[in-house]
């Protein structure tokens, strides 16, 4: 990389932070007054444990391309399956090359992956818990899988030595980040369990509205921006893309932002005869979910067409997995990070600009995210949950996580609660 | 049934890999790869169908 692409991928790295920060702003936005600040404190912990979590252990099993590698033997070809870098980023110059680079760049991703489950555990999820589940994504489940695709792993070679196109794609972290934390934030729901009051005694999902609008659409221009430098600085080290490519990824993640957001807009309005304003914030971070593998690899148009049916899906799902999978997910992380991001994945291998063959190299990296990353995401969370209980007493719960957990509320000088004006 | 699906999860991708690895470029080896997404998705609905609280159990 030349010192000039290396110095615009620098730029677009610190980008990244407001991806973060969107996203927070939403999950808070999304959750209940009463635990405001919780989600807010708890959002920057998890970043904080991440980011420590990656610099000490994280990057052992990540690496990145060309350099020390463990692998093994099947069938006379060499499957690359970790990293073997020493901890505390022994050994890496942090001086600027590609690998020092890579290592910035998943130190802040791994937070936006770990801040994910947050949405899915709003009003409910305790802060060390939420910070220790943090901890095992970034020191074991995102650096195996960020090896494998974005380090010269077995799923980047699956091009090479298999011929399925050029090996798994996966530019912006589609797979890496974004379905990691949707496949997380699924089992923390489950874990969790619905909050009280969600489904009443005939079964039916009661709507617990989001109680900051503003917070919610105004944290989709900040995850917009985060986007826009983290689909670019993923393209030129993970994909090796030109500089100049930048333009392009530019505009292909925001055409599929705004189209998912259009589209999510208009099926709201056919069914509830008006836009859902927090549906479509999960439209618009949905398509740039989905944006995210292929935005290097796609016309603006299909970029478009992906963004659309993510829009689609992200708004259908939302409903389905409230409604009939009895799965209290606030934030819709689910539906926005891991649905947006399994169609992203594969729009690419169906639609991009790349060789034959490639869509079974994609097949091949979301199985693995369901069939490795998720099987030991559950048993990890569900075994921490023995030791450590993730869900807050029901004390705790009606009386909201700012007051119980922190001792103070986010709003001190609003009344917030209905059953003070109730007369007993 | 929780257990159950899984393990099918993990089979699946089993037989994802060993497709990969063991088979050349052909639809026999396409054809092995979606039969092991194929056990997931079974494995992926027993494990959702685990947590399908009766209605009325909820919450």
């Amino acid at each position: 990389m030349t010192e000039a692409a290396g110095v615009l991928c620098f730029a677009m790295i610190l980008l990244v932070p407001f991806a973060s920060l969107g996203l927070a702003l939403m999950n808070t936005g999304l959750g209940r007054s009463r635990s405001a600040a919780h989600a807010m404190l708890t959002a920057l912990c998890i970043v904080a444990t991440a980011a420590l979590v990656f610099f000490i252990c994280g990057f052992c099993w990540a690496g990145a391309t060309g350099r020390a590698a463990h692998s093994i033997n099947i069938a006379g070809k060499l499957w690359n399956w970790s990293g073997a870098e020493a901890p505390f980023f022994g050994g890496l110059p942090l001086d600027g090359s590609t690998p020092s680079l890579v290592a910035l760049l998943q130190m802040l991703s791994v937070g936006l992956a770990a801040l994910i489950p947050l949405g899915a555990g709003t009003d409910r999820w305790r802060l060390a818990p939420a910070c220790v589940s943090a901890a095992v994504m970034a020191g074991l489940t995102y650096p195996l899988f960020a090896h494998w695709a974005w380090a010269g792993g077995w799923l980047a070679q699956l091009g090479p030595l298999y011929g399925m196109g050029r090996g798994y794609l996966d530019a912006g972290g589609a797979g890496c980040i974004q379905v990691i934390g949707g496949l997380t934030a699924l089992c923390i729901a489950w874990i969790l369990g619905p909050r009280r009051g969600k489904y009443g005694a005939s079964g039916m999902p009661a709507a617990i509205p989001g109680h900051h609008t503003v917070f919610v659409l105004l944290s989709c221009f900040l995850v917009w921006l985060g986007w826009c430098g983290l689909n670019s600085a993923g393209a030129m080290l993970f994909a090796g893309v030109a500089p100049g490519t930048c333009v392009l990824i530019v505009v292909n993640t925001t055409l599929a932002a705004g189209l998912s957001a259009l589209a999510a807009a208009a099926i709201t309005r056919a069914r509830f005869g008006r836009p859902d304003a927090s549906l479509c914030a999960n439209g618009w971070v949905g398509g740039l979910v989905a944006s995210s593998a292929g935005c290097a690899f796609m016309a603006p148009a299909v970029a478009a067409l992906t963004g659309l049916v993510a829009g689609a899906l992200v708004t259908l799902s939302v409903e389905w997995i409230d409604l009939y999978l009895g799965v209290d997910d606030p934030g819709g992380s689910i539906s926005v990070h891991a649905v947006a991001g399994v169609w992203g994945l594969m729009a690419l291998g169906i639609f991009g600009r790349v060789p034959a063959g490639q869509w079974l190299a994609q097949l091949t990296g979301v199985a693995t995210l369901f069939g490795f990353v998720f099987p030991l995401t559950y048993t990890s969370n569900w075994l921490l949950n023995r030791f450590l209980p993730y869900r807050v007493s029901q004390e705790g719960e009606w009386q909201g996580m700012d007051l119980h957990e922190l001792g103070a509320g986010a709003y001190p000088e609003f009344v917030i609660h209905r059953e003070d004006f109730t007369q007993r | 049934m929780r257990v159950a699906g899984f393990l099918l999860l993990l089979a699946g991708w089993a037989i994802v890999l060993s497709a990969a690895a063991l088979l050349k470029p052909s639809a026999a080896r396409a054809a092995f790869v979606l039969a092991g997404v194929g056990v997931e998705a079974l494995g992926l609905v027993l494990a959702v169908r685990s947590y399908i609280a009766p209605k009325g159990d909820r919450g």
